[in-house]
């Protein structure tokens, strides 16, 4: 039995209470983003962009054994990293489940202010559009 | 003007430092370093002042009232007017508009000037360096009159193409509209050389001044330019308070732009008289209290000889230059001779949203992005920049700041 998405946050949170610093949690993010499969070329398309006035980031999401699956991209790293986390938390979930989670995971490790909407960095509107996709695709499922 | 004490107030960064509270914050736990002076500058303590002290004691519309506090609150507002015009050395207050930026200043010219004279076949000339807010309104004009719009190159170092802009120069050019010092690259142009140019083609010249007076005093008369456009907020003012300046003659020449209060004489239901300048421009309510703060700015300025302010941006402009080219990794994007007080770099293909996101850890403000300048980044097949922009309160430590904070960056990211 695979874990749940809270499961997954409290795991998250766990790992972001070793650093003492903040240079120690964005090396790890850093990490995170580098070490993300970027989206095959096929996907990314224009029509899998979301906007954000300084990153980009590219989404692809298909079902899978009735899961959401994602898959993503960024050309900004630390964005990547973020996403990174955000794929881990988010997929091979139960699409309705992606609908309705409850994401407090990025509060709690210090990264609220990398989804302000002054932010620009694309990430508020990932997290949107991948709660769409998975209520799109809990209708499919 | 005869009898004016001309005694400056000694130039001292730090005594200087003082006077803007802001400067003393921390920000992530750290001293905040402001270097995002371009986007918009910090306030003198004389500006905050003053505009608590109009909200406290004097506040009343104006141009209207008949009562004492409406009279005062006129007199301080056409001051700051009377004011801007001797900072300009324009020939009259006549010639100072207020708008809400550089940007509806833009926007006005493109508006009046441009729906009106424009025609068929004429051609506006700006360059691959502009800011949107000097492309758009011009794209929409055109497109609008029929009017074509023609692009001055730039070289890698970030330089007008002097002999190109000559050759685009001919007698359908009616405007060339240009930036003074640009914002995403520092750049300063040869704008009296320019101008002679356009005048011998008969051609209009509006300047975008958004960055070249917060560096610099800008003589309109001595420059003989026909539109100056810039912000308050950029100078130490507050923000949502623009300047156009342009010539008398061609102001009056100018049907209004917007409709409203203010900007009357006369109104019945059949026919409409408009006011004389510059309230012919100002329809509504303008902004008051901004306005009469504006005007603390520019005697915080007076108090200091130019001269000074401007050799210690370049001191601290040349000290940032010399000691971030030892960064591992950095390209600076824009190498013109002549700077104001902007440095623009990245670290090799590193995103510039990484660095900018890593120096705000450290209390560090920077723009990072495409500035508003997404042309000119495509020129440089760019994303965008980080850029440091620095103004007269800035010290040698908030380099020393910078320089660590690009190192520690271009340690992690790269």
């Amino acid at each position: 039995m695979s874990s749940s998405i809270d499961e997954i946050q409290d795991q998250v949170i766990e790992e972001f209470q070793l650093f003492d610093q903040w240079i120690e949690k964005y090396e790890y993010i850093i990490e995170l983003g580098k070490n993300l499969p970027g989206l095959d070329d096929q996907y990314m398309r224009d029509e899998n962009l979301v906007p954000g006035c300084q990153s980009r980031v590219w989404l692809h999401a298909e079902l899978k054994g009735g899961k959401a699956v994602y898959a993503a991209d960024s050309d900004a790293i630390i964005t990547k990293g973020i996403i990174a986390l955000l794929i881990r938390v988010l997929s091979e979930q139960p699409p309705e489940k992606v609908h309705e989670a409850e994401l407090y995971f990025i509060d709690r490790i210090g990264l609220k202010d990398h989804l302000s909407s002054t932010r620009s960095n694309g990430l508020v509107s990932m997290i949107n559009k991948m709660r769409t996709v998975a209520r799109d695709l809990s209708k499919v499922a | 003007m005869s009898g004016k004490v001309t005694s400056f107030r000694k130039f001292d960064v730090e005594k200087i430092r003082n006077d803007f509270p802001v400067l003393h914050r921390e920000v992530n736990g750290n001293p905040l370093v402001y270097l995002d002076n371009g986007a918009s500058s910090q306030k003198p303590k004389q500006v905050i002042d003053r505009m608590t002290r109009y909200y406290e004691h004097e506040h009343a519309n104006i141009h209207r009232g008949v009562h004492h506090l409406s009279q005062r609150a006129t007199d301080s507002y056409e001051q700051v007017r009377e004011a801007t015009c001797n900072y300009l050395n324009a020939a009259s207050s006549r010639e100072i508009l207020f708008t809400r930026g550089t940007t509806e200043s833009i926007n006005l010219v493109a508006c009046s000037w441009g729906r009106h004279f424009l025609k068929e076949g004429d051609e506006i000339i700006i360059s691959t360096m502009e800011h949107h807010s000097n492309i758009v309104p011009w794209q929409m004009t055109c497109e609008e009159r029929g009017a074509k719009l023609k692009v001055i190159p730039i070289s890698k170092a970030g330089e007008l193409d002097m002999e190109a802009f000559q050759n685009l120069l001919n007698e359908r050019t009616r405007l060339v509209s240009l930036v003074h010092v640009s914002n995403a690259l520092g750049t300063i142009n040869p704008v009296k050389e320019i101008i002679n140019l356009a005048h011998q083609c008969n051609a209009l010249v509006l300047l975008d001044g958004a960055q070249a007076l917060p560096h610099m005093k800008v003589d309109m008369r001595a420059l003989d330019v026909d539109f100056y456009a810039f912000s308050a907020h950029k100078m130490l003012g507050p923000t949502g308070l623009g300047i156009l300046y342009g010539k008398e003659s061609l102001l009056d020449s100018m049907p209004p732009y917007q409709g409203g209060g203010e900007m009357i004489e006369r109104v019945t239901f059949e026919k409409t008289t408009y006011n004389e300048l510059p309230f012919k421009f100002e329809a509504g309510t303008p902004n008051i209290a901004d306005t009469i703060a504006f005007g603390s700015a520019l005697e915080y300025y007076d108090e200091f000889d130019q001269d000074e302010l401007i050799a210690h941006e370049q001191d601290l402009l040349a000290y940032a230059g010399q000691r971030l080219s030892q960064v591992d990794g950095i390209e600076f994007v824009g190498m013109a001779r002549d700077k104001a007080g902007v440095i623009s770099f990245n670290l090799k293909d590193i995103h510039p949203f990484d660095v900018g996101t890593i120096l705000d850890q450290m209390g560090i403000a920077v723009r990072t992005g495409h500035h508003c300048t997404q042309p000119l980044m495509d020129f440089y097949g760019i994303v965008g920049t980080v850029r440091a922009s620095f103004a007269f309160y800035n010290n040698q430590t908030d380099v020393d700041a910078l320089v660590d904070g690009v190192e520690k960056a271009s340690a992690i990211l790269l």
